[in-house]
């Protein structure tokens, strides 16, 4: 619990994924297009993935991975980003993220 | 089932070894064996237990030839060349072993795939099979046709109100009704297509490459197909220029919503390229020219897995699309561009039908 939470709250946009997760990969293409390059941990790769596993679903999240935090807060899964993206939220939110302005 | 037990027994009592001779028994006894319900364990564990017994008659043979340790360094040799031989035939036994363990599994898929086409045309015909081979694969295609032809039946009625609120709809835009009322009409034909979605998550569960093939549509709807159904940005453009004239605001929002709506698009393509990519990679690692049956084919099916989520993330994406549409126009444009989004549907499906007909030109 306490890794993800430490590295959720880090500044920026932090994507939690896997990676064999080709959804996960379709989240960082939609972050690219927006000028944001998150900070991605890839938790099949950590010693501690499956704890982190845990600690994602405890959070609230139907799937683990892939998991958007932005300035320490959740967003949510694909789900929440697209809802928040079509209703013309998620931009504002990346807005002091973007490091190539579109 | 019959097996050589008897012959083996025999053979085991002899002082001399023959395991050639042996293999050549178990290899051909199978071979006889036509019934497809034997599972390939049952045919390991024999042929793993005719395995230990050549290892353990081998150690007798060494055991006995100890005792003529004091003759002649003649019938040492023979004994050692017999040994050789021994472990060179139980080397072979083994290879065979493997070579027809995967040649079984080569066949039981084949007959688990036949089982389900012929499960598959008896539902189409309407008939019901009871019983079967073995029941344990043809649960599974059992659950997943009934999930289907629930799924066909669901959509059936959904095609039927469709229509018919399509027709409300274009009675009550000419009739004048009140805001009101049209309101009622454009919630519940927002509902409606949320409803559809909601089938097809259903399904999807079942079986995914269904969806994916979008078989429940006509032909015309199917050449349009992205994941599973149309594509969100392919809605606003049938929409958009049914619902002049837009203010300013309206124009801006729609605009925004179509950009977003492309690049989530965009970034679903490229992940479903990516999820491709994988499956191919995964079905074509290690070596090739070892049989169908090999864990790559397992690993794979791992992988797929990830598709029933595209699938749900492309319906949640028409989904959101519509909504948020609904939120921009009034209630009034809302109801023409779900007619307008309605009567295209039908025009396709239209089309599907004259197509069809539509006399070939000779060969």
């Amino acid at each position: 619990m306490d890794k993800v939470t430490r590295l959720a709250s880090e500044k920026g946009v932090v994507l939690f994924s896997k990676s064999s997760c080709c959804l996960c990969y379709a989240v960082t293409i939609l972050f690219q297009e927006l000028g944001v390059t998150p900070t991605i941990h890839e938790i099949d790769q950590d010693p501690e993935g499956r704890e982190m596993e845990k600690a994602l679903m405890r959070l609230g999240c139907n799937a683990p991975v892939p998991a958007i935090f932005v300035g320490g807060r959740l967003v949510g899964s694909m789900n929440e980003v697209m809802s928040l993206h079509l209703s013309g939220g998620l931009v504002p939110l990346l807005k002091p993220y973007q490091t190539v302005l579109n | 089932m019959d097996f050589p037990s008897t012959q083996f027994v025999s053979s085991q009592t002899m002082a001399t070894y023959e395991p050639i001779h042996q293999i050549g028994m178990w290899g051909e006894n199978f071979k006889s064996i036509s019934n497809p319900n034997i599972s390939a364990s049952v045919i390991v564990d024999v042929v793993n237990k005719l395995e230990n017994e050549s290892e353990t008659t081998s150690h007798e043979m060494l055991a006995s030839s100890s005792k003529h340790d004091q003759e002649a360094s003649k019938p040492f040799d023979k004994i050692q060349r017999r040994l050789a031989q021994n472990r060179e035939a139980a080397r072979k036994s083994r290879l065979r072993k493997k070579a027809y363990v995967q040649q079984l599994e080569n066949s039981r898929l084949k007959l688990i795939q036949l089982e389900q086409e012929l499960e598959r045309s008896r539902q189409q015909q309407g008939l019901y099979v009871g019983g079967g081979l073995d029941t344990g694969h043809l649960g599974i295609s059992g659950a997943v046709n009934s999930g289907i032809a629930a799924f066909e039946l669901g959509y059936e009625r959904w095609m039927e109100e469709r229509n018919k609120q399509i027709c409300e709809l274009r009675s009550a835009l000419n009739a004048q009704i009140s805001d009101i009322e049209l309101r009622i009409l454009v919630e519940s034909g927002m509902s409606h297509y949320f409803e559809l979605f909601r089938m097809k998550s259903s399904v999807a569960k079942a079986d995914v490459f269904y969806v994916m093939s979008g078989k429940w549509k006509t032909s015309a709807e199917r050449f349009f197909s992205w994941i599973g159904g149309f594509r969100p940005s392919e809605l606003l453009k049938v929409l958009v220029p049914q619902i002049d004239p837009l203010t300013d605001q309206q124009i801006l929002d729609v605009c925004n919503l179509k950009q977003s709506c492309q690049q989530a698009e965009d970034a679903l393509s490229q992940g479903m390229e990516k999820l491709r990519e994988t499956v191919s990679a995964t079905l074509a690692s290690d070596q090739m020219g070892q049989g169908i049956y090999v864990p790559q084919v397992a690993m794979a099916m791992e992988k797929l897995e990830a598709l029933v989520r595209f699938v749900n993330q492309a319906d949640h994406l028409r989904q959101q699309t519509l909504q948020q549409m609904s939120y921009i126009l009034t209630t009034r444009q809302a109801a023409r561009g779900l007619l307008a989004l309605g009567e295209y549907i039908q025009r396709l499906q239209a089309l599907s039908t004259l197509w069809a007909n539509h006399p070939r030109k000779p060969a």
